[in-house]
């Protein structure tokens, strides 16, 4: 059995293996990025959004300019499509192209308002990027917060570049999984919703 | 270190086959905090000054360490039950009877434990999620940690049993103070959310494993671009 599936390779010339090799590794370097992410890479990505945080959480703006400028945030350093795929779970999957793009929309904004309230609590304090290194497919960047008056606890970061650019995708405050508490959060929505995905929809714009 | 492998193994997903149960108990809780607790911490953040509240909860926190120490000990980390001990007699005497808390902002902050973790050391697994009326999240192992913390603090040696009282009535105190200065996280999960009950269950047992140490199981990685 296993000489038969073999035998065609012994046909090949040595040189039409090189070809054929060659051309493999053309096609690679076409479908992926030219150079993948590195772990300097992912950590100056967040180092520049924590930057921006910082910025908005010490800039003495108004609630709703906070809000507007985290969205902004958000939409520059995260996979927010790839987020809001994932919050939305299974329903996804009958979920029409313009539905994922209203909802893709809705929560943006939506989770831009949410994070920005717990944000907002960060006033006067900071947040530090202490650590970067490879996970699984990804790389974990790992910054610590330090508010006034209470022990510093830690935030990772999930970077990669799979979306076609260096984003990050998921964040995990003290343990807690922001895919896993959004999934059940929007799961949640969704039922109350009666499944309608136009309902959940109107309910994150409300929200 | 050395007994850290024979901890139970890491615990993935949720095991909560009394949900029934625990969502009845959540309801209790959440009525209870929505009239008695909430306007309470509310109220008592109105009327004590912040610096009192503070120095009564730091009291409370340092009256809370010769019972880590135990549970240090238990667990055979000698570097945590110097670490909480050197605590203790800082707070205890710089600090003034614990009122300021001097050894954190020499850098040597609070290194939390329990019986619980003590149980999940000498390899006991966590058990169904429960939740406790009035105490909230907690699982079968925690509970019963709880029970023990309570009946086998040292502390009760070392103060006369008629001034125990002060100890139980501080440490409510920086409860209800906690639940005022956290007060819009606690209520974005209990009354913002669209099912609290899950939403404070996950946390819980999320953010519990990783004080545990126990690193995210396998099965529980969520890989949004798989498929």
């Amino acid at each position: 059995m296993l000489n038969e599936r073999k035998s065609p390779s012994i046909h090949l010339t040595r040189r039409a293996f090189g070809a054929g090799l060659a051309a493999g590794t053309g096609f690679l370097a076409l479908a992926l990025p030219v150079r993948a992410l590195t772990v300097d890479q992912a950590r100056g990505l967040i180092d520049q959004a924590i930057g921006e945080v910082n910025q908005v959480i010490n800039s003495g703006k108004s609630e709703a300019a906070m809000f507007k400028q985290f969205e902004h945030i958000f939409a520059t350093y995260a996979d927010v499509p790839t987020i809001a795929r994932s919050a939305l779970g299974p329903a996804a999957k009958t979920a029409s192209a313009g539905q994922m793009s209203a909802f893709t929309k809705a929560y943006q904004a939506y989770i831009s308002r949410k994070y920005g309230r717990r944000f907002r609590e960060f006033i006067g304090g900071k947040i530090e990027v202490t650590d970067a290194k490879p996970y699984k497919s990804y790389f974990e960047v790992i910054s610590t917060a330090t508010l006034q008056g209470e022990a510093p606890f830690e935030l990772r970061w999930w970077v990669g570049d799979k979306s076609g650019k260096n984003l990050f995708f998921n964040i995990i405050i003290e343990g807690v999984n922001m895919l896993a508490s959004e999934r059940t959060e929007i799961g949640s929505i969704l039922d109350k919703n009666g499944g309608d995905i136009d309902k959940l929809i109107a309910a994150l714009n409300a929200a | 270190m050395a007994l850290s492998a024979c901890s139970a193994p890491a615990p993935s997903g949720i095991d909560d086959p009394y949900e029934g149960f625990n969502r009845k108990v959540h309801g209790f809780n959440t009525a209870v905090d929505k009239n008695v607790i909430r306007p309470l911490a509310t109220g008592t953040s109105k009327v004590i000054p912040e610096p009192v509240s503070r120095g009564i909860t730091h009291f409370a926190d340092n009256i809370s360490l010769p019972g880590m120490v135990l549970n240090d000990v238990l667990q055979l980390n000698i570097g945590d039950a110097a670490h909480n001990t050197m605590r203790f007699l800082v707070n205890t005497t710089v600090g003034i009877g614990g009122i300021f808390d001097v050894a954190t902002k020499a850098g040597a902050p609070e290194r939390s434990t329990d019986f619980g973790e003590t149980l999940h050391v000498w390899g006991m697994a966590e058990g169904p999620y429960t939740e406790l009326p009035l105490l909230g999240p907690s699982t079968a192992r925690d509970a019963l940690g709880q029970v023990v913390d309570y009946a086998l603090d040292p502390l009760q040696l070392i103060v006369p049993s008629d001034k125990s009282w002060i100890a139980t009535a501080t440490k409510a105190y920086s409860k209800l103070d906690k639940r005022g200065r956290y007060s819009e996280t606690v209520d974005s999960i209990l009354y913002d959310s669209a099912d609290g009950y899950a939403q404070a269950r996950l946390l819980y047992l999320q953010n519990r494993r990783y004080e545990l140490g126990q690193a995210a199981a396998e099965s529980d990685f969520e890989d949004p671009y798989a498929e």
